[in-house]
């Protein structure tokens, strides 16, 4: 078994084999590996005896459930009306030209993949970052590469 | 009971009625897009809405239930708007380029578009900001995302009826598509080519891939000998696609036309498929020899057929530890162009690379099966070309022939002469039962114990069916059969068929031979019969396809006089060395995504 293959059979040990498993099982996954593989969506499919297509319609539904290929990191910025009124168009700007990449990919090193969210319900408090599970309000381009550099040294 | 009122005429149903099914009682008809009587109800189309005296909301009236006092009016004008506006927003992202369109004409989309007359676009126009993504991998099946309106019939076709769910919705709002694993292409997954989702699918989504341009091309080709096969459901359901009404039998119909049209030979399947029942059923005779005289723990039982191409690919993906079991029979439609590629190729002094099979099949699977490497036994491939009853129909068309004034014809011999074993094929049981009727007589050289050979506990319509016939009076070789209860059980539609594989699977199940069809009813059911299908045509075709059979002068594959020639002049015996090298094949393990 890989090593992809005995987390799922240990996820799947944890949540049990009914198809109200899938989220928790998903998720799972994609907090160790950051992503869905197709290896992975294909050995939940086995272990939950689901179709693969099935499992992959779930995921697709769900932003946080990705499929493809990320960084050890995941920067999302909101892109949705309070932040973009808040300037989130500089602090997206200001991520790219610093770890020189474009939303939606991810840096050589593969610390980090940079990508938009919709409303985080922190509208108040925007432009709002998102890296991993962590909330970063108020932000500025400033602000935004101090904590990322934080992040990438503890990153490696 | 319950008591309602359907634009203000009283109607009296059970609880638990749609307001749909109660309207169409009174024949008031509402249009439907995402509702199909074989599927559960999924209401997402809205077409369907109708007013409830009192309620704010429309409601989907195939998804909601009649209640007591209820007042419907399925045609005000609320519902007209709200429908228009439905339909309208529908087509603003449909890629309607019906003259190009393949179900052009067959199309319910189309359909309600011509009753409600829209003119230019009130909605913006969506089909140019869409990319078109055709997916044509498959040799079976097409499927075009820019005609799909995301009804998911297809899915719940694939899941409910074919436990297969090749096709799942991904994505979301105006990104949500039906599409496979990742978005691979159709041939490379999991998908069965059953056809059962273009018999659903409301619009031209979902077809066969085509080959109608091809057969012409051969048929007018001065060099090419070109053979024609027809299956035993396509002469039940083929006159539904020209203007006749189901369960009716065009048999002969079809042969004329068939001659019209310019084929050099017109031939059975049948023929084949009694051919089938002596090799397959000697095949389960030899399994059962092998385990209960010899003991030989490595024979497979229960063995199951293999006729089905639907069928066979699903084993390939879901139980590939049970493929041994498969019967090593090729279905009828590949014994015949290995037959006709050698034996009759040389009979009638024509060159094997010069020939040209064409086989119509109520089926979309056996396209994919026409093309597996496996089958070119000949030396060439032996079957060229497949057709479903659906293409047939538009080439009688185009070739000007007004069907249904053509006078009978018959089919030329040899490989022409079938019995009504072969044509019970065609629906669900009737392999078992055709097999059986030969089997029992080997054995014991009497008629199988059933009046009029009819051998009712396989016919019918349940999923999952299940008959013993104990035998008695065994000839001397066979006496080791002596007092056997002989097990057997017939499913049909792949649904059923992972039932069966299951309870085989967990050793619960004991039975000695199994049939299965992947389609539901059968070949009558096939992904490649006219549209549309509901029980109700299932059953009518299955009628017709027993009717046939009892006005056949021979009802027994093992009395058909061709296939006995076919034995003399040629294959010698069942399972005979010619045999092994021509009518029978092998499987492979695939994936399961
Ligand atoms: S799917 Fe129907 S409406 Fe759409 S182009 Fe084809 S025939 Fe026309
Ligand atoms: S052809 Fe059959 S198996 Fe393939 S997607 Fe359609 S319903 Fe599913
Ligand atoms: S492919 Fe056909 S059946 Fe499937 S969702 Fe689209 S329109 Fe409906
Ligand atoms: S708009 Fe950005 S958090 Fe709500
Ligand atoms: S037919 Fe009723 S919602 Fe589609």
């Amino acid at each position: 078994m890989t090593n992809t293959e005995v987390l799922i059979h240990e996820l799947v040990e944890k949540h049990g084999k009914t198809r109200n498993a899938l989220m928790p099982v998903l998720q799972g996954v994609v907090a160790r590996e950051k992503f869905l593989s197709e290896e992975a969506m294909i050995a939940v499919a086995r272990e939950l005896d689901l179709s693969a297509a099935d499992v992959y319609g779930t995921a697709s539904f769900y932003t946080f459930l990705d499929t493809k290929p990320r960084g050890k990191n995941i920067l999302r910025v909101c892109k949705t009306i309070s932040c973009h009124m808040q300037g989130k168009d500089a602090i997206i700007r200001a991520i790219e030209d610093h770890l020189m990449v474009k939303v939606g990919e991810t840096t050589h090193d593969k610390k980090f993949t940079l990508l938009t969210a919709n409303c985080l319900g922190w509208c108040h408090k925007g432009p709002v970052l998102l890296i991993n599970d962590e909330v970063f309000p108020s932000m500025t381009p400033e602000k935004a590469i101090e904590i990322i550099e934080d992040f990438s040294k503890k990153t490696n | 009971m319950v008591n309602l009122k359907i634009n203000n005429t009283p109607i009296q149903v059970e609880e638990g009625t749609t307001i749909l099914e109660a309207a169409k009682r009174l024949n008031f008809r509402i249009p439907t897009l995402c509702n199909h009587p074989d599927l559960t109800v999924a209401g997402n189309c809205r077409v369907c809405v109708v007013e409830v005296k009192g309620a704010r909301l429309l409601a989907a009236s195939c998804a909601t239930p009649v209640s007591e006092g209820m007042e419907v009016n399925t045609n005000s004008e609320k519902v007209r708007i709200a429908r228009k506006h439905i339909l309208e927003l529908l087509l603003s992202e449909h890629n309607a380029d019906c003259t190009k369109c393949f179900k052009n004409g067959h199309c319910e989309l189309q359909e309600l578009a011509s009753e409600y007359r829209f003119g230019d676009h009130i909605f913006i126009d969506l089909v140019k900001a869409k990319d078109k993504i055709r997916d044509i991998s498959s040799p079976s099946i097409s499927k075009d995302a820019s005609k799909c309106i995301r009804c998911q019939r297809c899915v719940r076709t694939c899941a409910e009826l074919q436990s297969v769910c090749a096709l799942a919705v991904a994505n979301k709002g105006d990104h949500q598509v039906i599409t496979t694993f990742m978005n691979k292409p159709l041939n490379d997954v999991v998908c069965t080519n059953c056809g059962q989702c273009i018999n659903r699918c409301p619009t031209g989504a979902l077809y066969e891939r085509n080959y109608i341009e091809d057969v012409w091309h051969a048929i007018y080709d001065p060099n090419k000998f070109v053979v024609v096969e027809t299956a035993p459901a396509t002469r039940v359901a083929l006159g539904e696609d020209l203007g006749l009404d189901p369960g009716m039998r065009v048999t002969g119909r079809m042969v004329s036309a068939l001659r019209k049209m310019g084929f050099n030979k017109v031939l059975d399947t049948d023929f084949t498929a009694d051919l089938t029942i002596m090799e397959e059923g000697t095949e389960l005779l030899t399994r059962l020899k092998k385990a209960l005289v010899d003991k030989d723990e490595t024979v497979k039982l229960p063995m199951m057929t293999s006729c089905s191409p639907g069928w066979v690919k699903f084993q390939e993906h879901m139980y590939p530890g049970l493929l041994d079991n498969l019967s090593t029979c090729k279905s009828p439609q590949q014994m015949f162009g290995a037959l006709a590629k050698t034996y009759y190729a040389d009979k009638i002094n024509i060159k094997a690379e010069n020939m040209v099979v064409v086989s119509i099949m109520p089926c979309t699977a056996k396209k994919f099966e026409c093309n597996r490497s496996e089958m070119r036994d000949s030396g060439f491939k032996d079957v060229d070309y497949v057709l479903t009853t659906r293409e047939l129909a538009m080439m009688i068309k185009q070739a000007g022939i007004e069907f249904e004034k053509l006078e009978d014809g018959n089919y030329d011999s040899i490989l022409g002469q079938s019995t009504g074993a072969a044509v019970i094929f065609g629906t669900t049981g009737g392999v078992m039962e055709a097999a059986l009727r030969t089997a029992y007589e080997i054995i014991t050289g009497n008629e199988v114990p059933f009046t009029n050979l009819n051998i009712k506990p396989v016919r019918g319509m349940e999923g999952v069916k299940e008959a013993s016939i104990k035998i008695k009076n065994t000839k001397p070789d066979w006496n080791f059969l002596e007092g056997v209860e002989l097990n057997v059980a017939v499913a049909h539609g792949l649904a059923n068929a992972k039932l069966l594989m299951d309870a085989v699977n967990s050793g619960k199940a004991n039975y000695h031979f199994i049939e299965v069809m992947g389609c539901p009813g059968g070949c009558i059911g096939g992904g490649g019969q006219p549209i549309p299908t509901s029980a109700e045509i299932r059953k009518r075709r299955a009628e017709a396809i027993y009717a046939e059979d009892m006005g056949k002068p021979i009802r027994k594959s093992h009395e058909n006089p061709e296939v006995t020639e076919v034995y003399n002049e040629y294959l010698s015996h069942p399972l005979g060395h010619k045999s092994h090298e021509l009518l029978h094949t092998h499987y492979k393990v695939r994936n399961r995504y």
